[in-house]
């Protein structure tokens, strides 16, 4: 039987944290843009745009993200389109981060006192003028620190990924034990690699936190 | 940034910026049979005004007379549900983004609370909208802002953030910043009420010399003497309605309705 040192499970788990890590920065990439794109929608008080978004919202936080995981996994292939993992994987996580994000940065907006938008609107602000100059430089501020926090729960979320075969860490993580049947060394550095990609993402945020509140005072 | 046709109109813009005596014959607002109610509560229950430019107006009443709801229908923060009402000329239309846009170009407004923006410094406060919506240069911006700033008595502040300056620094450069829009009339909603004491006069003086240079002023205010003294013709508002209107020596003189007989004896108490 062939030995595995920890060195060889180390390398290994590495290799596929690069995947973790690329799936967490489309997860997040493209959920910003959605999650911003729904935000300006809800924000735009189109008929029907709010309530329509509202469930959108309510579905992808009311829904096990495994699920949905599998819902995009086997249910565009019932549609005809050809899935791979990958592409599965990206679009559920997007849409699920899209939803969590609108939502959070939807608060950050509406803690912007309403005076503010009386007076770029009696000034003769367009929407959009409005929003780039006055709400959103000033929501932004709010919107750091539980924005990059969510970004962590992301990156623990695409853990899930695994079970419709994406080979990242926690999937190599389950193919590794199965070669060396050593589960308690391999599931140990697998925490550590997480650990080592969440803990500085916390403390910028933490940073982030007491820089702008620095700032306010 | 002005359509063809608007020459007149810019011309009486000018009067009302640059110490001229307005022209009157003309209303430069116009409000005919409005209705507004939240729901089935009717706040607004038929106001008929004409304003002519220059003309200096104070609005008195009871706090739920409707007379904030009616200065914030002008410039279409509220929106009424009957009548109509127009600026210089233009029809309110809330469905139309193109006519709120060119309407709140001439109408500005100064609020109790001043609503400055926290994260602009005061110059970049007062060159916002100028630049952003009349398209003027930098260069042009700063200079008329540094100029409003002065006659405000603000000169020294343009790089100050608002929360640095008090109560009555913050609405005078709020005045500066609605003034840099060029307005044709300039709507004041209680804009002393939220100041101490000390600091009300600093913002009535710069009123006032706006009201002596010729700007057309609709003004909601609980500062009794100020409204008095500066104002061409007072309106008394009393649920929903204009319930008594004319000269401030009659209506605070000789008080003909027992409503605003009793508001204003209830003001010395």
């Amino acid at each position: 039987m062939v030995e595995f040192s920890v060195w060889d499970i180390f390398r290994n788990l590495l290799l596929a944290a690069r995947w973790t890590v690329v799936l967490s920065l489309i997860a997040f990439v493209g959920g910003g843009i959605v999650g911003l794109l729904l935000l300006v929608a809800r924000l735009s008080r189109l008929r029907g745009m709010n309530t329509l978004v509202g469930g959108y919202v309510q579905l992808f936080q009311g829904t096990p993200l495994l699920m949905q995981l599998f819902l995009a996994y086997f249910g565009l292939a019932l549609f005809g389109i050809k899935t791979s993992a990958w592409v599965a994987a990206s679009v559920a996580l997007t849409l699920y981060t899209s939803a969590f994000l609108t939502e959070i940065w939807r608060g950050c907006v509406a803690a912007i006192p309403k005076g503010q938008w009386e007076a770029g609107q009696s000034l003769a602000l367009s929407f959009r003028e409005l929003l780039q100059h006055v709400v959103v430089p000033q929501a932004i501020k709010i919107a750091i620190p539980p924005t990059v926090g969510f970004l962590v729960q992301v990156v623990k979320g695409t853990a899930l990924a695994s079970v419709i075969g994406f080979i990242e860490l926690t999937k190599a993580g389950t193919m590794i034990t199965n070669a060396t049947f050593k589960p308690f060394v391999v599931y140990s550095c697998v925490a550590l690699l997480y650990f080592a990609l969440c803990f500085p993402i916390s403390l910028y945020a933490k940073t982030l936190e007491k820089k702008i509140n620095a700032n306010r005072q | 940034m002005q359509t063809a046709n608007n020459a007149v109109e810019e011309t009486t813009m000018e009067e009302a910026a640059i110490n001229v005596a307005p022209a009157s014959g003309r209303a430069i607002v116009q409000i005919t049979a409005l209705r507004k109610s939240y729901g089935s509560h009717e706040v607004l229950k038929g106001i008929d005004l004409q304003v002519t430019p220059g003309e200096v107006i104070a609005i008195i009443g009871k706090s739920g007379s409707g007379k904030s709801t009616l200065l914030r229908c002008i410039n279409g923060l509220e929106v009424f549900q009957q009548g109509a009402l127009t600026v210089d000329g233009k029809p309110l239309l809330h469905e139309s983004a193109m006519a709120m846009r060119e309407l709140r170009q001439r109408v500005g407004m100064i609020f109790q609370s001043f609503n400055l923006f926290p994260h602009l410094t005061v110059g970049k406060n007062i060159m916002l909208a100028p630049s952003l919506v009349k398209k003027k240069d930098g260069a042009a911006a700063t200079e008329q802002a540094r100029k409003l700033l002065h006659r405000v008595g603000l000169a020294e502040k343009f790089d100050a953030m608002p929360d640095q300056l008090s109560g009555g620094q913050q609405q005078r450069v709020a005045i500066a910043r609605a003034l840099a829009m060029e307005p044709a009339v300039l709507l004041c909603d209680e804009i002393t009420s939220a100041l101490d004491p000390e600091l009300v006069g600093e913002v009535l003086r710069v009123v006032e010399s706006l009201a002596d240079e010729g700007m057309t002023l609709l003004m909601v205010t609980h500062e009794m003497n100020f409204a008095r003294k500066v104002s061409d013709r007072v309106i008394f508002m009393h649920q929903g309605r204009v319930h008594e209107m004319g000269p401030p020596a009659e209506v605070f003189g000789n008080p003909q309705t027992p409503e605003l007989k009793q508001f204003l004896s209830s003001l010395h108490d």
